[in-house]
């Protein structure tokens, strides 16, 4: 039997899958009133009306369990010199090469830049969200605020789409990581093959 | 108007292939000749008459202008500007604000409900209520900050420019009811030719910037003003001297909307075939042992 080490605990595990089905219902939501070919998605929520109503209470709720997340981790994911080496070799990376990248702490430089994109699209989209949210707050703010503010939304919701879809496959594709989210441990075999620095620290 | 299918449809919000547009009219236009106006609000009476609307009696608000500003139930205005010139003559402009019914109308731009907007071929840009989802797009879209959403059922709501009205060959009920014919109603070249004349007319007796308020920003508007002073457009209760749709929502609802779609569909794909080509990143001494 291989041994297991724990990487997340399950109060961190739940708060993950707090965010992560908040962020599905929101993108669902949002990307219905992004494109029309979209719109389809608001009968998933009972209709346009209701999906406009319960769109930003679902993001309410997704920044704030976001945050309990966010401030955890953000010590963990300062990237120093060793990161940007890791991401230079981005080829290596793509091509399972992991033997010629520097050796790894907790997360790796991929991790950590996919960490910060999200804190700065998850903070942008709170803040011009609430900015043209109608009928609660729209009516305190000038127009040509509420105009970049919406355009922002957009941008940032984007970001965050494309940023997850990157997220959820590095899961996917690195064998053995989903389990670090669904039972909270991860082999020992895992550790030391993609994060050997974290591997040593916690076997000590 | 809601409710009234048309076969003259030349847009339609949220929508990416043709309106049904089988049929088409020729382009109208309402014509406000702000030098006729003698700020009775007759117009006000009429629409709230003809479009069974009743406004709540607001408070007085230092100013002739009542209600104060235009709602769900308001969709016309006087709006009463008192601006003194240069030599302390004191000029009392009255713009009789609402709907311009833009050629290029930055609320269908903006809207995300499909067929929540429409624009039929003769120019009226017209709400469908049933079809709103209440997020006020419509408002960031619009340049001359015209619609209002309802307290009362979260639609958005503006003049029609009697569309009702105007599709049984009648004209809107506040060009029926002008005393003085300060509003008329027409096609859109009679209108421009016959606004033209009165502009003319007005820079004879002095008015030198009296000039067509037909803003080329938008497409020009299927309602137009006559100006005495056309210079200064600000000066009728803030009137934008060039409007235009904002560039933010322009590429918010333009460009932007294609190309992030195409980029998410992108990133999928892109996994997807990483995924066939390297293959996944397993751990090795585990696998064999699971094999063993």
């Amino acid at each position: 039997m291989s041994k297991y080490l724990q990487r997340y605990s399950d109060q961190e595990r739940m708060n993950h899958w707090i965010v992560a089905i908040c962020f599905i219902l929101a993108a669902l939501s949002g990307l219905a009133f992004f494109h029309p070919a979209l719109f389809w998605l608001v009968n998933l929520f009972g209709g346009g009306p209701w999906a406009r109503i319960l769109h930003p209470f679902i993001g309410v709720a997704m920044f704030g369990f976001f945050l309990i997340s966010m401030l955890r981790y953000w010590h963990h994911n300062k990237l120093d010199d060793n990161d940007r080496k890791w991401l230079r070799q981005w080829r290596d990376v793509a091509n399972n090469r992991e033997d010629m990248l520097p050796e790894v702490g907790r997360y790796n430089g991929g991790q950590k830049v996919v960490f910060w994109i999200t804190v700065a699209s998850t903070i942008t989209l709170i803040v011009t969200g609430v900015i043209f949210w109608r009928p609660y707050f729209a009516n305190l703010f000038p127009i040509e605020l509420i105009r970049l503010a919406s355009l922002l939304h957009a941008v940032a919701a984007f970001t965050l789409i494309v940023s997850t879809i990157v997220h959820v496959y590095a899961a996917i594709w690195v064998k053995g990581t989903l389990r670090a989210m669904t039972r909270g441990n991860v082999s020992e075999a895992w550790a030391k093959k993609h994060h050997s620095n974290w591997h040593r620290e916690v076997t000590r | 108007m809601t409710m009234q299918s048309s076969l003259d449809i030349q847009a339609r919000s949220a929508t990416t292939t043709p309106s049904p547009s089988v049929r088409s009219s020729a382009a109208v236009a309402k014509l406000i000749d702000e030098s006729k106006c003698i700020g009775c609000k007759a117009c006000q009476v009429a629409c709230q008459e003809w479009n069974e609307l009743r406004d709540e009696i607001g408070n007085n608000v230092g100013v002739y202008d009542n209600p104060s500003d235009l709602s769900a139930s308001s969709w016309t205005l006087m709006r009463f500007a008192e601006v003194e010139d240069k030599d302390n003559n004191l000029s009392w402009l009255i713009r009789k604000d609402g709907c311009m019914h833009c050629a290029d109308p930055g609320c269908l731009k903006a809207c995300p409900a499909p067929g929540a907007i429409v624009q039929y071929s003769n120019g009226i840009v017209d709400f469908k209520q049933e079809a709103c989802i209440g997020c006020g797009n419509c408002i960031t879209g619009c340049p001359f900050n015209i619609p209002r959403i309802s307290k009362k059922d979260n639609k958005a709501y503006k003049c029609t420019l009697c569309s009702d009205r105007v599709a049984v060959g009648l004209e809107p009920a506040c060009v029926k009811t002008c005393p003085t014919g300060a509003i008329t109603f027409g096609s859109k070249e009679d209108m421009v030719s016959y606004g033209e004349k009165r502009t003319k007319e007005l820079q004879e007796r002095g008015y030198a910037n009296a000039g067509l308020y037909n803003p080329a920003g938008v497409g020009g508007t299927h309602v137009m003003y006559v100006l005495r002073h056309a210079d200064k457009t600000e000066q009728y209760s803030g009137l934008p001297k060039d409007p235009s749709i904002s560039p933010l929502v322009s590429l918010w609802k333009g460009a932007f909307k294609p190309l992030a779609l195409l980029g998410m569909g992108v990133t999928a794909l892109a996994g997807f075939f990483h995924y066939m080509k390297v293959g996944p990143n397993e751990v090795e001494d585990e696998k064999s042992r699971e094999e063993a």
